[in-house]
């Protein structure tokens, strides 16, 4: 069982750009020192809806960049889907208005102790963490390829100072309106193969994780990715955000994506268990 | 401005905690988290989640529905089970200078009285919260809470296991026609406060699913959307029995919300369901409710209590 970040802080931040990009909004907040504090992979916690909201919880969001230095001192930049109202809430802000942000929170990507292959997989906005985590692997030599798959074009988050940190792009939607016809996992074997890949790392909805990993598992890849459950407060005290996981002694316990993700190993997953305990978790009735 | 000193304890049984805002169960987990933000010192007690016997693997998800000015969990009680949790959660706590209230749950009345004989000679501890109301049990019939006699039998054992030296706070339901009958009978079985309140059953259902969004389909509502059934209760109890003392709880957001339950009868109030959306939820609001203490004339936590019945 790991620990809350230690380097998670809790401070207002200002919004210094908030921009709608296709289906989302790109948005950058003055944070300080946090910046410094943040990897790939890591999330932050944003209350939503003004002081006397009824909106009692934090949202989530994977940190998309984050950097140290710059006019506005360390930054954060998120990729936001206004799906519910609290996102809608926080799109609709105005720049330089201040939010209250925690983080960082969660675990972060590890990246390989010597230059490797790497083919990076991400589901809708799901890519958001996964261009921060490609400016860190090609700064350590390694080689980067990258699948984007969404259901329409609309619903790829691929920024154009993104692809100069990867050696290919490939986008996939489910309707064809942009790149391949398809879903990243039709790809994922050829691709894998054609580029000598050697870790996958992946972002996106369960059940493409899932299918990732089946994969991962069948042709001996590392694989980690970052997990997606609801979360009441991202900081590890209030048990809703479990998901059945491997602990180093193979025990399985239902554990927080919160502290122990968002960035797990794929194969100490127990995959298709949402609405169920499976069998033999420590505890189960 | 004024200088003059303010007395901040509250008292349990023979024992004074130096702040009246301690955590409530279940939503500070172990300390761990919360320690990263605040220094835990400044808590009356930081309250656990409640243990079991054996370790429990909690509910399914999906857990959580966030509601107006609330929230439903359905955890199921997932814990490490009281030997893991002594070995390892305890002595963090105590070694940080902690003071800690373990709060325990059984499925029967021995496991109570078992829970209680493990925890007499535990060395740093400053009291037990037995919860006898936690709504998300498989069988509705193990809430013990919204029975008089199981109520009565539970309090019962744990006293008699857990000796007189450690004060023993128990958790009741709100789902109950009248809460002054169970208070009534836990107080006469031993009990020492009375923490008021646990969770409201409710249940929310998705519209695009058409089915219950819980897994467990009913949870506990918790939040500001509870707090007047909260003072409710704390009043209620606190006119039946005004000597008992009430840790109170159910919503509370600000420093204005601690000094309602108080005026209701609490002698200290926890703190849950803020913590998710302010991990600074704890010192802010003692810090506000002691101001406000102060600004209405108070000079100690202890004059506050009941006010409001006049």
């Amino acid at each position: 069982m790991n620990s809350i970040n230690p380097r998670a802080i809790q401070r207002d931040v200002e919004i210094i750009s908030n921009k709608k990009i296709g289906a989302y909004h790109h948005m950058i907040f003055a944070v300080g020192d946090m910046a410094i504090a943040a990897r790939p992979g890591n999330f932050v916690a944003i209350s939503v809806g003004g002081v006397q909201s009824s909106m009692i919880l934090r949202r989530a969001f994977a940190i998309h960049r984050a950097q140290d230095k710059g006019t506005f001192g360390g930054t954060i930049e998120l990729v936001v889907a206004p799906h519910g109202q609290g996102s809608k809430w926080l799109t609709a802000q105005p720049i330089s208005s201040k939010v209250n942000m925690v983080g960082p929170l969660g675990t972060s990507f590890t990246v390989p102790k010597e230059p490797a292959h790497t083919l990076l997989i991400g589901g809708g906005y799901g890519s958001a963490p996964l261009f921060g985590l490609a400016e860190v692997l090609k700064s350590r030599g390694c080689r980067v390829d990258m699948i984007l798959g969404a259901s329409s074009a609309g619903k790829i988050y691929a920024p154009l100072e993104g692809k100069r940190s990867v050696n290919s792009l490939t986008i996939v939607t489910e309707d064809g309106s942009a790149g391949v016809k398809g879903k990243v996992t039709d790809l994922l074997v050829e691709a894998s193969q054609r580029h000598g890949s050697q870790v996958l790392y992946s972002c996106g909805p369960m059940g493409m994780l899932e299918a990732i990993e089946e994969i991962a598992h069948r042709l001996n890849l590392v694989h980690q990715c970052a997990v997606e459950e609801s979360m009441a407060c991202g900081i590890g005290v209030c048990m809703t955000c479990v998901i059945p996981l491997r602990d180093n002694l193979g025990v399985l316990r239902m554990s927080r994506s919160c502290i122990d993700g968002p960035v797990v190993d794929g194969s100490k997953v127990s995959w298709g268990s949402q609405g169920k305990i499976p069998e033999g978790t420590l505890g189960s009735i | 401005m004024s200088f003059q000193s303010f007395d901040t304890r509250a008292k349990f049984g023979a024992k004074y905690f130096p702040s009246a805002i301690f955590t409530a169960s279940g939503c500070a987990s172990s300390g761990k988290e919360l320690a990263q933000f605040f220094d835990l010192a400044q808590l009356g007690a930081l309250v656990t989640k409640s243990i079991s016997i054996k370790p429990r693997s909690g509910r399914a998800t999906p857990r959580m529905a966030e509601t107006p000015s609330g929230m439903l969990n359905s955890i199921g009680l997932q814990g490490p089970g009281i030997d893991e949790f002594l070995a390892h959660d305890i002595p963090w706590l105590v070694s940080r200078g902690v003071r800690t209230v373990v709060s325990i749950s059984g499925e029967t009345i021995e496991e109570y009285s078992v829970l209680a004989r493990k925890l007499r000679n535990v060395p740093g501890i400053s009291g037990v919260e037995v919860n006898i109301s936690c709504p998300n049990v498989e069988n509705r019939g193990l809430v013990f809470a919204c029975d008089r006699q199981a109520s009565r039998d539970v309090v019962n054992g744990v006293r008699r296991n857990l000796g007189n030296d450690l004060p023993m706070i128990v958790k009741l339901s709100p789902d109950v026609t009248d809460i002054t009958e169970i208070a009534g009978e836990v107080i006469a079985a031993g009990a020492d406060g009375l923490a008021l309140i646990n969770t409201v059953l409710g249940m929310v259902i998705d519209i695009e699913k058409m089915r219950p969004k819980l897994a467990g389909i009913t949870g506990g509502l918790s939040g500001p959307a509870i707090r007047p059934i909260a003072v409710r209760a704390i009043y209620q109890v606190h006119a039946a029995y005004p000597t008992i003392p009430i840790l109170g709880m159910g919503g509370i957001a600000t420093g204005r919300d601690a000094c309602e339950m108080i005026f209701a009868g609490a002698s200290a109030v926890s703190i849950g369901t803020a913590n998710f959306g302010d991990p600074n939820a704890i010192p802010r609001i003692k810090d506000e409710m002691e101001t406000l203490l102060r600004q209405k004339g108070f000079t100690a936590i202890s004059d506050a209590i009941g006010v409001a019945h006049g």
